[in-house]
């Protein structure tokens, strides 16, 4: 299969460049180049309505290059470094060869969940589980979708993730073939969580470009797990954007729980829409990674939504976190919450930058935002930047940020009591994580991050035994 | 009750008076061509009679800041600024010959008059004891009060002109220290233009007996003020100095472009007070000045102490940040800072605390008040160096929201190298509380003083930092510059 992917080394030799200089402009030539060349397998392997967008995507692209960290919202995670070494990219639509039960056994104990493989950004269709969702319901390859509902993605697909400001959107609507579709129509309830596991998978350095549309109607509800897993010891890019559309009076849960390794390069973009009365909680864990940048905006279109966004960092040795958040309060009486905590070790650097914009005619808007990180080094680094804009008079925001190391005190009481110390900094972190793992409403699946997160701090690989790297 | 209506009469004059500062003098001035060129550095420096290495300063800085471009990543919505339509030096004491640079020598009436207008009488038997003052109108300075009675404790405080000349091996010793020519693109534009400002020395252990004060006043029409000011505060010494401005009301932009330096050395403490009143703009927010500062303490020594208040009411566009760079174990550094907008007026404010030495402590309270069209930004950034172990930050920003038309907004950067570190923010931003006015109303207090009320208790943290005549002084232009904002 290696030689039927396209490797994208050529065009990065083809633009003589000084040796050694990622320079934003080598490096988005690099794609461009790579398009131009691609672009008819890329629109032969994927349906119309994704390759429609894709010329203006190209236009975008070129004007705006990857984004530097003079843009404020880049400002943490040097974009165009970590896109200039070479991946191969699988544009072909080659079949990978893997059985994702066979290598793979994630479950949460006491937790039956409708599970789903996404492999790269391929849909795993072959072994499908009993449909166990009810009637209406969709989980399901996002190209497929496109040929068989072609009005439902047309409605949806690159709306909301535009690409005239974004870099690393235009660049993923350039080469995004695939992905997954999950649809939940009016009224229907979703009782059973619906657990996405993505895997990674291949015998070369690889990049994928994900795309992934989210559609929950009206009165609907549903609770989406992610789980983002490599199970190949290569190079891995991964970009991905979210489009979610929660409908009036729907509630939707999302979990997203990063499990990769250092090698592993992430750019996840999330967008949001709620409409009237609807809910959304959206709670990201990055437990294991390379490099991570998790972009979420949140648009709140409908009066009396409300969003409550967690998110938990514990990174050691070079890991790299990024979450970048924007809630949008455009109209009002809405609510949103936002509780994010990091545990920085060795040479982590972390980086929470979250803006909450209240708009002009925004009245009554509640919002809160909370940021508390732990630096355990002095070679682990911290930023952050809470931020607020507000425009209406009647409001009630606040946000509030630390950093700062664990209680003296308290664990000299532990150790009093003849806690081992570093038992007793172990208690105190697991606690200090543990709030937002609080948040989680599912019991089993909050039982399982407990677990998941102490196995982590005591410096446990927390892989199920079933994948290949704990083999 | 007839003392409370009294109180009542007053208040209302004092709010329907707005800008009070407006007027212009009418004296001749020495003002040169407009345009900015290396011609015009020299101009300046040949009329200041400068030495050759401020020369060479300054043509430094003006080649550097010929390469720069305007930052744009301000909260602000600036007008284009035409740098060359602007006239770099104005000289309202020329026609009398040398004016005060010659002592002894008369200062034009007319000069005195504005002076004591704004509340700031020249004469020494006027003045309230206990308050040296430096006046700067344009680019010259016109008087410095009780300088004798400074000298004799070794305390320096004149013009930074008569500085270079009389002390230029201080003034060189630390000149462009704090802030080098290179920092950002209005400190190598000031580098390269600057006139006149104060230049304190306070030698080792000396306790300045009375507070030190500036006055800047901008009078002439089609000119920038671009001040300079330079504080040494030597061992176990200290100072308490203040800051006061304001500028006729005119539709055009005036720029303001003015350097701050404060060097701290062991032990010694300094307090800087800024009473800002710059023209604001008229109501449709034309006009006013840009207050485009760079203002910046190195704390050199060990347990050395600074502390920044301001009281910002002033100006069409205020960006900037008074800073601290605490690299002397054991220093404290304070930021208090009441911004209040009105109308069309733009503000984008806030510190920087650099925490480079050991056990260093620092303080950010800031409270912004935004009312009418006007928005108002904090930004603040609280860096803790790899080595500066045990450093502590507090902040806190409260935003206070008069009006459905206006924004306040908070951009807190943190980063943090040091795990044993300890860095706090917090902020709020909520509009006047109902039940707080409802109260007052039902106690008689008509809604726009029940308003200024709570205005002023909401400030009183930072009010509460500033000396006794200020504080007197600031409240008032609380009341001031709300005039309007509610209802």
């Amino acid at each position: 299969m290696n030689n039927n992917k396209k490797n994208i080394s050529s065009s990065k030799t083809d633009n003589s460049s000084p040796s050694g200089e990622v320079g934003r402009g080598v490096a988005a030539i690099q794609y461009i180049d790579l398009y131009r060349e691609c672009r008819d397998m890329i629109a032969e392997h994927s349906a119309s309505l994704l390759n429609a967008p894709r010329e203006q995507a190209l236009a975008d692209f070129e004007r705006l290059g990857f984004p530097t960290q003079k843009e404020e919202r880049y400002k943490y995670t040097d974009v165009a470094a970590a896109f200039a070494p070479d991946y191969g990219l699988n544009l072909q639509h080659i079949d990978i060869p893997i059985d994702p039960y066979q290598v793979f056994r994630c479950d949460v104990p006491n937790l039956s969940t409708s599970l789903y493989f996404v492999v790269n950004d391929r849909f795993y269709d072959k072994a499908l589980p009993k449909a166990m969702l009810p009637e209406g319901v969709l989980v399901m390859s996002l190209l497929e979708a496109a040929v068989k509902y072609p009005e439902l993605i047309g409605k949806y697909y690159a709306k909301q993730a535009r690409t005239h400001k974004d870099g690393i959107n235009a660049l993923n609507t350039m080469f995004c073939q695939d992905g997954l579709f999950i649809y939940v129509p009016k009224g229907v309830v979703v009782t059973r969580p619906i657990q996405i596991v993505n895997i990674l998978r291949a015998d070369v350095d690889l990049m994928v470009n994900r795309r992934v549309l989210i559609v929950v109607e009206e009165q609907a509800e549903a609770c989406v797990l992610f789980c983002d897993h490599a199970i190949d010891d290569h190079q891995f890019l991964t970009t991905q954007i979210s489009e979610v559309y929660i409908g009036e009076n729907a509630h939707l849960e999302l979990y997203e729980l990063e499990e990769t390794h250092v090698k592993n390069h992430r750019f996840a973009n999330m967008y949001v829409d709620q409409q009237r009365s609807s809910s959304a909680t959206i709670d990201s864990i990055t437990l294991h990674n390379g490099l991570t940048r998790n972009r979420t905006d949140v648009t709140l279109s409908g009066e009396y939504a409300e969003t409550n966004m967690y998110g938990c960092v514990i990174a050691d040795k070079q890991q790299h976190v990024d979450n970048n958040t924007l809630i949008d309060h455009r109209v009002s009486n809405c609510q949103s919450n936002e509780l994010y905590k990091y545990v920085l070790d060795d040479e982590a650097v972390g980086a929470f930058a979250g803006r909450v914009l209240v708009r002009e005619n925004a009245q009554k808007t509640v919002s809160q935002e909370t940021n508390a990180n732990l630096c355990a080094t002095d070679t682990a680094r911290m930023y952050t930047q809470p931020m607020l804009e507000i425009y209406a008079d009647d409001v009630k925001c606040s946000h509030g940020s630390t950093v700062g190391q664990l209680n003296e005190q308290a664990l000299f009481y532990m150790r009093q009591r003849g806690i081992p110390e570093a038992e007793a900094r172990m208690l105190l972190k697991f606690a200090f994580a543990g709030e937002v793992l609080d948040s989680i409403k599912m019991e089993p699946l909050r039982d399982r991050l407990h677990h998941l997160v102490e196995k982590r701090f005591r410096g446990e690989l927390s892989k199920c035994e079933g994948c290949r790297l704990c083999k | 009750m007839e003392e409370k209506n009294r109180d009542n009469e007053l208040l209302r004059e004092i709010a329907d008076k707005k800008y009070e500062y407006g007027f212009t003098t009418d004296i001749t001035t020495d003002i040169i061509d407009k345009g900015l060129s290396e011609a015009v550095v020299r101009l300046i420096s040949e009329k200041k009679g400068e030495p050759d290495w401020l020369l060479d300063f300054r043509l430094k800085a003006f080649r550097y800041w010929q390469t720069l471009k305007q930052p744009t990543w301000g909260h602000l919505d600036m007008p284009e600024i035409d740098y060359q339509d602007i006239s770099y030096y104005a000289d309202p004491t020329a026609q009398k010959g040398q004016g005060a640079k010659d002592k002894g020598q008369e200062i034009d009436p007319e000069l005195m008059k504005t002076f004591d207008k704004l509340g700031i009488p020249l004469e020494e038997r006027l003045a309230l004891s206990g308050m040296a003052v430096d006046a700067v109108m344009d680019s010259v300075s016109v008087k410095t009060t009780f300088r004798d009675r400074l000298k004799e404790q070794g305390i320096i405080f004149c013009s930074i002109t008569e500085a270079v000349r009389e002390h230029p091996d201080l003034v060189r010793q630390y000149l462009g220290t704090v802030v080098p020519y290179k920092d950002n693109f209005f400190a190598a534009l000031n580098s390269s233009v600057f006139s006149d400002g104060s230049f304190v020395y306070i030698p080792k252990g000396v306790r300045c007996p009375m507070e030190l004060s500036t006055y800047f006043r901008i009078n002439a029409r089609g000119t920038g003020q671009f001040e300079r000011t330079l504080i040494v505060c030597d061992d176990d010494a200290y100072v308490s100095y203040l800051e006061g401005c304001t500028a006729p009301m005119r539709d055009e932009n005036q720029l303001h472009a003015a350097i701050v330096e404060i060097v701290v050395m062991n032990n010694a403490e300094v307090k800087y007070s800024t009473v800002q009143n710059w023209y604001p703009g008229d109501k449709d927010g034309k006009g006013g000045v840009l207050n485009l500062v760079t203002k910046r303490g190195h704390l050199r020594g060990r347990n050395s102490r600074l502390s920044w208040t301001q009281v910002e009411t002033g100006s069409a566009i205020t960006w900037k940040y008074p800073s601290c760079v605490l690299s002397g174990d054991g220093s404290q550094a304070e930021f208090y800072s009441v911004a209040l907008t009105n109308n069309y007026q733009q503000a984008d404010t806030g510190t920087k605390m650099i925490h480079l030495g050991k056990n260093t402590k620092s303080t950010i309270i800031s409270k912004g008040i935004s009312a009418g069209r006007s928005q108002n930004s904090y930004r603040g950034l609280v860096r803790v160096g790899k080595n500066a172990d045990g450093a502590r930050n507090y902040s806190s920003c409260d935003s206070l929201l008069l009006g459905n038309k206006c924004g306040a907004h908070t951009f807190p950067y943190m980063d943090v190298q040091n795990p044993t570190a300890v860095v706090e923010h917090e902020a709020t931003t909520s509009k006047i509380s109902e039940d707080q006015l409802f109260y007052c109303n039902q106690r008689g207090i008509p809604l726009e003083e029940a308003v200024g009320l709570i205005v002023n208790g909401y400030a009183k943290d930072v009010l509460n930092k500033l000396p006794m005549e200020f504080a007197v002084e600031a409240q008032k232009l609380l009341g001031v510059s709300l005039e309007g904002a509610v209802g």
